[in-house]
């Protein structure tokens, strides 16, 4: 059972890294169910918003509510898929079966679905660092979807992999959505964004500049930031 | 050559001194190690994955105690043992177990350093992973534990390397006694300086081996977890 997490509502937010305002007074509201994507330039503070909406970095100041309740008490019912995915130096069965040790004593052929869901189930007894690295972040997600996350976060979680996984990951990430996991997604790609995007918010030297329809954004973008951005043109 | 020859004959011979002073070695240094990784490991995990006051100074105290000469510490323990030291009652001095006193002291820091070191790049690898999955705790220490085992393992088996090739502090503390404290290093030093070379030699020959058999399983563990992505 997916616990509801929406309205996601942030507010103040801010955070500093040495003295450098990373995380401007983020004020944001997210109501729709389906995928948000999160975009903007490098350094726009993309991977630290959702960094501090997973509990991982504490910021400054300001709050962050997940339907109706404070983050803390809402931080079992999600899970996050980095960039570069983390693994334990143990099969790939063994990584799952330790992110939900009670599945494993209750149901393990669950397990094994949860890898052949995303292709893995003839790998299930290697190492999971000797997967590629398309391998690895399947792996990654399948053990995030483990808990059945009523949020699932993904920063720039198919960045450099093959087609193939990209398009599995993307596959996966809009069912779960429509499971009713809310997902909110860091990505550089505009055609990703493209993709899947429901709701696009676009950051810019830690501030959110836009929070609108993926429509709306990617056909009439309000802000010059973003014009800019989907033009490609280089932002410092 | 004739010492050499003679070494060997020892050693194929199975000489009961060789082997007595052989088996005390080997079980003075196994129990010591055996104490030591009981105290280094809980140690090194436990400064790895704490942040309190005082920490760094703690690991850099106990680096600069992988250092620490043989010979002082053999001092210190034959000062605490001596009859009118602090210890003297217990009656240990010239004991194996003043030569495992000496050897624990001599191996725990490098097993806490060693073991820190493996466990505080683990953690910092996991910390994000481990947090996303409500994975803390026993449970956290025991992951850390099992994925840094062959890592650890050569650890210790530094610390046995350390223990059986030590001969200063055991000489001090265990005294050389014939039958009852002699070990293979102290032999060696002994026969030597009185000019008999083939047990010095034999010994020698069996702690080279020893010594070749420990750094071969050491690359053999790491060889192992390298190729397993283990590492």
């Amino acid at each position: 059972m997916r616990e509801q997490s929406l309205p996601i509502r942030i507010q103040g937010l801010t955070l500093t890294k040495g003295d450098r305002r990373v995380l401007d007074q983020i004020d944001l509201t997210i109501r729709e169910p389906g995928i948000s994507m999160i975009m903007g330039p490098n350094g726009a503070g993309k991977s630290l918003l959702l960094r501090c909406l997973h509990g991982l970095l504490t910021p400054d100041s300001g709050s962050i509510e997940l339907a109706n309740r404070p983050l803390e008490a809402r931080l079992h019912s999600q899970a996050m898929v980095f960039q570069h995915p983390v693994l334990l130096r143990r099969t790939a069965l063994q990584n799952l079966a330790f992110a939900a040790p009670t599945i494993a004593k209750d149901n393990p052929t669950e397990l094994l679905k949860a890898l052949e869901k995303v292709n893995l189930g003839a790998r299930a007894h290697q190492p999971a660092r000797m997967l590629s690295g398309g391998e690895q972040q399947r792996l990654a997600l399948a053990r995030a979807l483990l808990s059945k996350p009523g949020l699932l976060l993904l920063d720039e979680a198919t960045a450099s992999l093959d087609p193939a996984s990209v398009y599995l990951i993307e596959s996966l990430v809009k069912q779960q959505n429509l499971l009713g996991t809310k997902v909110i997604f860091v990505s550089h790609d505009q055609g990703q964004a493209r993709r899947l995007a429901d709701e696009v918010i676009f950051l810019c030297h830690g501030r959110v500049v836009e929070q609108r329809s993926a429509r709306g954004f990617f056909s009439a973008p309000g802000s010059d930031e973003a014009k800019a951005y989907l033009a490609g043109k280089i932002m410092i | 050559m004739e010492a050499l020859r003679e070494a060997f004959a020892l050693i194929v011979g199975l000489d009961a001194d060789l082997f007595e002073i052989l088996g005390l070695s080997i079980r003075v240094s196994l129990i010591s190690l055996l104490v030591a990784t009981l105290v280094g490991l809980p140690v090194g995990t436990y400064l790895a994955i704490n942040d309190f006051r005082g920490r760094r100074i703690v690991i850099i105290m106990t680096n600069a105690l992988m250092g620490m000469p043989p010979v002082a510490v053999g001092l210190m323990v034959y000062l605490l043992l001596s009859r009118s030291g602090p210890l003297g009652v217990l009656g240990l001095l010239y004991t194996p177990t003043a030569m495992i006193i000496a050897q624990v002291i001599l191996i725990t820091p490098i097993i806490v350093s060693l073991s820190f070191q493996v466990i505080e790049n683990l953690e910092s690898e996991y910390r994000d992973t481990f947090r996303s999955l409500g994975v803390r705790g026993g449970r956290a220490i025991r992951a850390y534990l099992w994925d840094a085992r062959y890592a650890l393992t050569t650890c210790i088996l530094a610390g046995f390397g350390r223990a059986i090739s030590e001969v200063g502090a055991v000489i001090i503390v265990g005294g050389n006694i014939d039958h009852l404290t002699r070990v293979m290093t102290t032999t060696i030093a002994l026969e030597t300086s009185r000019g008999n070379l083939d047990l010095a030699l034999g010994l020698g020959i069996i702690l080279l081996l020893l010594s070749l058999i420990v750094n071969a399983g050491v690359g053999a563990i790491k060889e192992f977890a390298k190729k397993r992505q283990y590492a």
